[in-house]
């Protein structure tokens, strides 16, 4: 990777840690306000079933959550493991897409 | 008077700990127990030292698991108990005994654009900076630093990536991006961005927690990401 590359990765992921301390501090006030009647699916799948608020917002936060988290991966793999070059881009890229899938599959569950 | 046990790593990279009794006294500092080893029990130990005042630079060892600058560190200070244990600098190749080899590590002041570049020679007038000025007091926070390589030692990232510049060599390429004289500060933040650069750095405050002259890398270290972001964003670097 280039000093170019690396710098827009890392400003990439200064971005998207904003949006997550955003939607961590939204998801968790949700949470706290949400449960004070008792948890149960009913009353989430209530919430969040055919809603685009909640669609949009849990969009957000697994994209950023995906964006963020391989970005970060980056560095751990090679300070911890050696891991450099190519291999190492396509794992995290792997791993990103994954976040992306599993997140977006939880959201589009309690939209549907 | 009591006797300082002192084991002093011998060898090179493959080596060992050799155990020595030296007689301890007032503020005596490190530097001084080294130098008592090698003139009255050992003449073949290997160290380095030159100003014994804390200007040069060349005399830093890992101290108890420290590094720090020998001539000023009193043995009250850091001794464990009467236990003293000393090692050439981390992160470093060792030469022999407690003599690392700096090589790399300037090697990286190089690499990282540490040379100052003015526009101005010497039929120019002088620049003129005020000393109150914002940019000034950037450039003074970090101008001291003598390259004794204690934050490098103490630097877990250079320990992990062994191309990243390391905190000396991002304070010095801060330093000049700070001096308004100097032309070269793109050409600086290109040499240092990236993650062998400063974005590697990990906050751990290691460096600046160890400086002697008690400079923060730390903060020249989050000016250059400042710095490297404003470029970035305009499309220049």
């Amino acid at each position: 990777m280039s000093t170019r590359s690396d710098t827009a990765l890392w400003l990439v992921q200064r971005a998207s840690a904003a949006v997550l301390a955003l939607c961590v501090a939204v998801h968790l006030v949700t949470v706290v306000y949400a449960v004070r009647g008792g948890l149960t699916a009913a009353e989430i799948l209530g919430r969040t079933r055919g809603s685009a608020g909640w669609l949009a917002f849990y969009s957000v936060f697994v994209i950023a959550c995906a964006v963020h988290a391989p970005i970060g991966l980056r560095p751990v793999l090679t300070e911890w493991l050696g891991w450099r070059g190519r291999s190492r881009e396509a794992f995290v890229l792997a791993f990103g897409v994954l976040l992306a899938a599993l997140g977006m599959r939880a959201v589009l569950a309690v939209f549907r | 008077m009591t006797t300082l046990r002192v084991s002093v790593w011998r060898g090179g990279a493959q080596g060992r700990l050799q155990r020595y009794e030296v007689p301890r006294h007032p503020s005596q500092t490190v530097l001084d127990v080294v130098t008592h080893i090698q003139r009255r029990i050992d003449p073949t130990l290997a160290y380095r030292y030159a100003c014994r005042v804390g200007m040069c630079g060349s005399c830093a060892m890992t101290v108890n698991g420290v590094p720090r600058w020998t001539c000023r560190t009193h043995v009250d200070k850091v001794a464990a108990g009467d236990e003293l244990e000393l090692r050439p600098l981390r992160n470093l190749p060792v030469v022999r005994d407690l003599v690392a080899d700096m090589r790399e590590f300037f090697d990286k002041w190089h690499r990282a654009k540490g040379e100052f570049a003015g526009a101005r020679s010497k039929s120019d007038d002088f620049a003129r900076v005020a000393p109150d000025s914002p940019e000034r007091r950037a450039a003074d926070a970090g101008i001291e630093c003598i390259g004794c390589g204690v934050c490098y030692a103490a630097c877990d990232v250079v320990s992990w990536n062994g191309d990243y510049l390391g905190p000396a060599a991002l304070n010095r390429a801060w330093t000049l991006i700070s001096d308004v004289r100097d032309v070269a500060t793109v050409d600086r933040l290109r040499a240092v961005a990236g993650d062998a650069g400063c974005h590697a750095c990990h906050t751990h405050t290691s460096c600046t927690e160890r400086c002697p002259k008690h400079i923060s890398p730390t903060a020249g270290i989050a000016g250059l990401k400042r710095a490297v972001a404003k470029v970035a964003l305009a499309g220049k670097l």
